[in-house]
């Protein structure tokens, strides 16, 4: 019979309006908790599958990439404080297929020999295409794909090349947005340290590997740390970051590896988090506008803890995310619209050099 | 089940005979003794086939049509050998159809000052936009080509920009590495190097000012447009003849494409596809490249279908490489699990689009996005990108699959998700996807309207199909039941249980309906797959070379796959560099437009949406 076809496909819509208030129903009033949310996400659903960005926003997973950044010493690390990782040996240079990456390779002012750190490093974000290779060839893990891809700007002429200021990340916000794959790493390497600095402590008859950093007082790493990786505050250059000194006294003796060998990847705030996310949603602090998290602001809500190898629950602070909230610079929390951060030129870091090589043909 | 299997009979098509794949080494051997010295095997090392005289070149290719079963024009393509030999080639790669078996390679050479080649578009329909690109990029001459104009490009365009001595606006050196970027580090943005406004060139004969007021290209076409149709006109309702444009920009071209359509009423007299506008000179790009370096850039080629691209190339270079990458077992499982989830997403993609434009505004095409976001999850989870999934390597795929889909949450209003990769696998493969596949044939197979829009629409006959050089879907739903996985097998296809969809009445109709078979089917490959995943559990999935700078032994290869959309292919050519020497991608987006003009003719000007909906060409893969 002519339209039992179209009615028939009219039942299929209808059953998916029905099913998507019979879902609403069971979830009433606790839509925005964290077994909701995981249901609604979850291949058991039936209703709405929609996430409501930027109040609520779907977290990428571990292997997700982006833009990459320059992993450093977390600034308040006793004996390296914000030293980068890179030796600028160029290779994810070469490796990048649409070659966004530029980097001047340090040289000793006493010698003229290379040494192994960058001087300048910059990515032009407009032209990286994520592809990963940089991440996945280098063989130091000093540069990482990151997870943060809220990048946009009012101005693509001067806020798209990143220099290492803008890239550099401490090596704890690695660990804490890819847990199991920094254990990995970290297992590989032989320890918590860079293999530079192990080979080095090696030489000089010390223990390769120290063991990770802790932070028993997550107020305090966040107030040394959050400066550090901020936007636009040129006197975070790793090296001239002496402000990281109250972090020093937390790092001390805790094992990087347990009894039967596996890494510890510790986390901060993990329970308390979580548990905040389960009594629905975030204190209003941490909802206060910032442009890109810091590591410390970070908030490392996963309950994950079955995937990090062994991975003690941290004691944790609740004012963890208030206080990271006040220790913004200023220049990062503005008024409701967030513009991106004004360029602040620095004499000792000046902006890329940009170089015309040949005369424009068809110039008439 | 509500859908209709059809049989050759009851459709009244012939019933197809077994067919046999014809003999290769017998076929050359043959052509040697009938032509002497116009053919010749090509004994250059790590080439194959052979190189076939200008003057004998159609006759050959008429003698492989006919007699020898190379019916299928699958690729051709040209290559420029500056400092190699000076000269240019156009390699064409023959298949039979529906037979199978290894394809025939055959070449002509000519010089590089005045190229000049014989058109084989009378003898192959499909080499038509094939031998156009050639003309385009290569500037090779095609005498006895219908209609050789360019295609990818514009008139105003100086040059032909695949010729090795040619160099683009932002050019910096012939490959990549750039020296510039370590250990110097000088930082530039390419367009303040040279900046809009002078990085364009113009031929010497060519005046902008005459070529916008009066548009002498678009005259060109539309003088040659409606020669030699004929529709009945009625004479008490006489109508002008009407040249319109159908896009660029109209969300049901599916991208920046454009039909150029001659109207008599709301009748199609005749069609002309437009493309070019997301030309990026992907080929060029890929030759600059190094050989890994593509492997992103492909990603980008059919972005529905990125792992599929990915694949087509991995095979191609590996081919090269030879004895020195040896795939995994479990390596070549996770292939095959990626593609047919790619297949799944692509048909998925491709049906709720085509009922778009049918009219049924979004309600089946969100459905069917909202399934595919599942499967986009995990290959999220496991290669790090939704879409550009970067995920093969020679040798193997970049990581083994996550123990856990999970994510940590790191940025304001995160909301993480954990899961397990297996059961999430295994769910969704036994439940998800085949409870939509069934809800979309309840709600789309048997409707009415649908019925009344597509059959019989856009008829496209198999020889038809064939001899246009049409791939995938559209060719299948034509009668010819060719699939590159079962004529070609490549990876673990061969110990896999399935069968070729087909339907027989080439409509729109059709190729609806198998796009919702090959579903099926990719079910039917990916249930096999869960348990040899749990097999090889802690595996390597990598066997290739971890070094950074691949150097491919000189040499020919063409690998192809049978990619969602159709037969993928890429031609290379290395001279055992690092980058590789000719990178030809054989688009089926591309290549499946070729009979659009001929499948919309006669029919109404609201079909032609519905026609290239079931095309289902994606503008990055057609433009490259």
């Amino acid at each position: 019979m002519y339209g039992v076809g179209i009615i028939k496909g009219l039942g299929v819509t209808l059953k998916h309006f029905v099913d998507t208030f019979v879902d609403d129903i069971q979830w009433f009033g606790k839509k925005h908790d964290v077994a909701t949310f995981q249901h609604k996400q979850s291949l058991a659903n039936v209703g709405l599958v929609t996430v409501e960005y930027p109040d609520e926003k779907l977290a990428v997973p571990e292997r997700f990439r982006f833009v990459p950044f320059l992993v450093t010493y977390n600034q308040d690390d006793p004996q390296y404080p914000g030293r980068d990782w890179c030796t600028s040996c160029g290779i994810c240079a070469k490796v990048c297929p649409p070659q966004c990456i530029w980097i001047v390779r340090g040289n000793d002012p006493t010698t003229g020999r290379p040494k192994p750190e960058p001087e300048a490093f910059y990515i032009d974000i407009d032209i990286c295409m994520n592809c990963g290779y940089c991440a996945e060839y280098c063989p130091f893990d000093a540069i990482k794909m990151d997870h943060d891809y809220e990048l946009a700007s009012y101005d693509r002429t001067s806020n798209h090349i990143f220099d290492k200021n803008k890239l550099s990340k401490e090596v704890r916000y690695w660990e804490t947005i890819a847990p199991t794959t920094a254990a990995e790493e970290m297992a590989a390497r032989g320890g918590y340290d860079h293999t530079d600095v192990q080979k080095t402590r090696k030489k000089a008859g010390l223990e390769a590997s120290r063991p990770g950093p802790v932070s028993d007082s997550p107020a305090e790493a966040v107030a040394a740390a959050a400066p550090a990786v901020a936007e636009a505050t040129p006197a975070a250059v790793p090296a001239a970051a002496p402000a990281a000194a109250p972090g020093t006294t937390d790092a001390s003796g805790r094992p990087t590896m347990t009894p039967d060998g596996k890494p510890i990847v510790r986390r901060r705030g993990t329970a308390a988090a979580a548990k905040q996310e389960g009594e629905g949603g975030e204190p209003k602090a941490a909802a206060a506008p910032k442009p890109r998290p810091t590591p410390a602001a970070a908030k490392p809500a996963a309950p994950a803890a079955s995937t990090a190898p062994a991975a003690p629950a941290t004691p944790a602070a609740p004012a963890a995310t208030t206080k990271s909230a006040e220790a913004e610079p200023p220049a990062a929390s503005g008024g409701a619209v967030q513009r991106g951060p004004k360029r602040v030129i620095d004499p000792n870091n000046p902006p890329p050099v940009v170089r015309r090589r040949n005369p424009p043909p068809n110039k008439d | 089940m509500v859908y209709i299997t059809q049989t050759p009979e009851q459709v009244g098509a012939e019933t197809p005979q077994e067919p046999q794949a014809p003999d290769l080494a017998k076929t050359i051997a043959d052509l040697q003794t009938r032509f002497g010295d116009a053919v010749k095997p090509d004994a250059r090392k790590g080439y194959g086939g052979v190189i076939v005289s200008n003057d004998k070149l159609v006759e050959v290719a008429t003698a492989l049509r006919d007699e020898y079963g190379y019916n299928y024009l699958s690729s051709a393509t040209a290559v420029d050998y500056l400092g190699q030999g000076d000269h240019m080639e156009m390699v064409y790669h023959a298949f039979s159809v529906p037979a199978g078996g290894p394809g025939l390679v055959f070449k002509a050479q000519t010089n590089r000052d005045t190229p000049s080649i014989p058109s084989l578009t009378p003898v192959f329909p499909g080499a038509d936009f094939q031998e156009r690109e050639a003309y385009d990029l290569y500037g090779i001459q095609f005498p006895g080509h219908p209609d050789l104009r360019r295609i990818l490009l514009w008139d105003g365009f100086d040059g032909h920009p695949m010729r090795k001595d040619w160099k683009e606006a932002y050019y910096e050196e012939e490959t990549k590495p750039f020296d510039s970027r370590w250990p110097g580090g000088h930082v530039f943005r390419a367009e303040e190097y040279n900046p809009f406004g002078h990085n364009v060139k113009y031929p010497a004969d060519f005046t902008l000012d005459d070529f916008t007021t009066g548009a002498a290209a678009e005259r060109d076409i539309q003088s040659g447009m409606s020669l030699g149709v004929s529709i009945e006109g009625d004479p008490d309702f006489p109508t002008d003849r009407l040249t319109i444009n159908l896009g660029p920009h109209h969300p049901s071209t599916h991208g920046v494409f454009r039909m150029l359509v001659s109207l008599h009423g709301e009748t199609i007299e005749d069609l002309q596809p437009v493309m070019g506008y997301l030309h990026r000179n992907h080929e060029q790009i890929g030759e600059r490249n190094t050989w890994f370096g593509n492997m992103p850039f492909t990603d980008r080629l059919d972005y529905i279908s990125s792992m599929g691209n990915n694949l087509g190339y991995a095979l191609a270079v590996e081919q090269l490489l030879g004895s020195q990458v040896t795939v995994p077992y479990r390596a070549e499982v996770i292939r095959v699990l990626m593609t047919e989830l790619t297949r799944i997403v692509n048909h998925l993609w491709a049906i709720g689009f085509l009922l778009n434009d049918l009219g049924a505004f979004f309600t089946p095409a969100l459905y069917a996005i909202e399934t595919r976001e599942y499967i986009l999850d995990f290959f999220e989870a496991t290669a790090g990108s939704r879409m550009m999934c970067n995920y093969m390597r020679f040798g193997g795929v970049g990581k083994d699959l996550p123990e856990r889909i999970h994510s940590v949450a790191n940025l304001v209003n995160d909301r993480f998700r954990d899961m397990d990769t297996m059961d999430y696998l295994t769910q969704l493969i036994n439940e998800r996807l085949p409870r939509m596949v069934d809800q979309l044939d309840q709600f789309l197979t048997s409707s009415e309207i649908v019925i009344s829009r597509c059959e019989g629409v856009g008829l496209l006959p198999p020889d038809m199909a064939i001899a246009y050089s049409a791939a995938g879907p559209l060719l299948r739903a034509s009668g010819v039941p060719y699939d590159v996985r079962k004529a070609q097998p490549y990876s673990i296809y061969p110990e896999l249980e399935w069968d070729v969809a087909v339907r027989y009445n080439g409509d729109i109709y059709d190729r609806y309906l198998i796009r919702m078979d090959e579903m099926r089917q990719s079910l039917r490959i990916l249930k096999q797959l869960l348990p040899r995943l749990e097999k090889t559990k802690g595996e390597s999935v990598f066997g290739g070379k971890s070094t950074y700078s691949i150097k491919a032994p000189a040499g020919e290869s063409y690998g192809h796959v049978e990619n969602p959309k159709g037969e993928l292919g890429f031609y290379t050519v290395s001279t055992g560099t690092g980058n590789p020497w000719r990178y030809h991608v054989r688009a089926p987006s591309f290549i499946n437009l070729t009979p659009l003009g001929e499948m919309c003719k006669g029919h109404k000007v609201a079909d032609v949406v519905a026609i290239l909906g079931s095309i289902d060409i994606v503008l990055g893969e057609t433009d490259r």
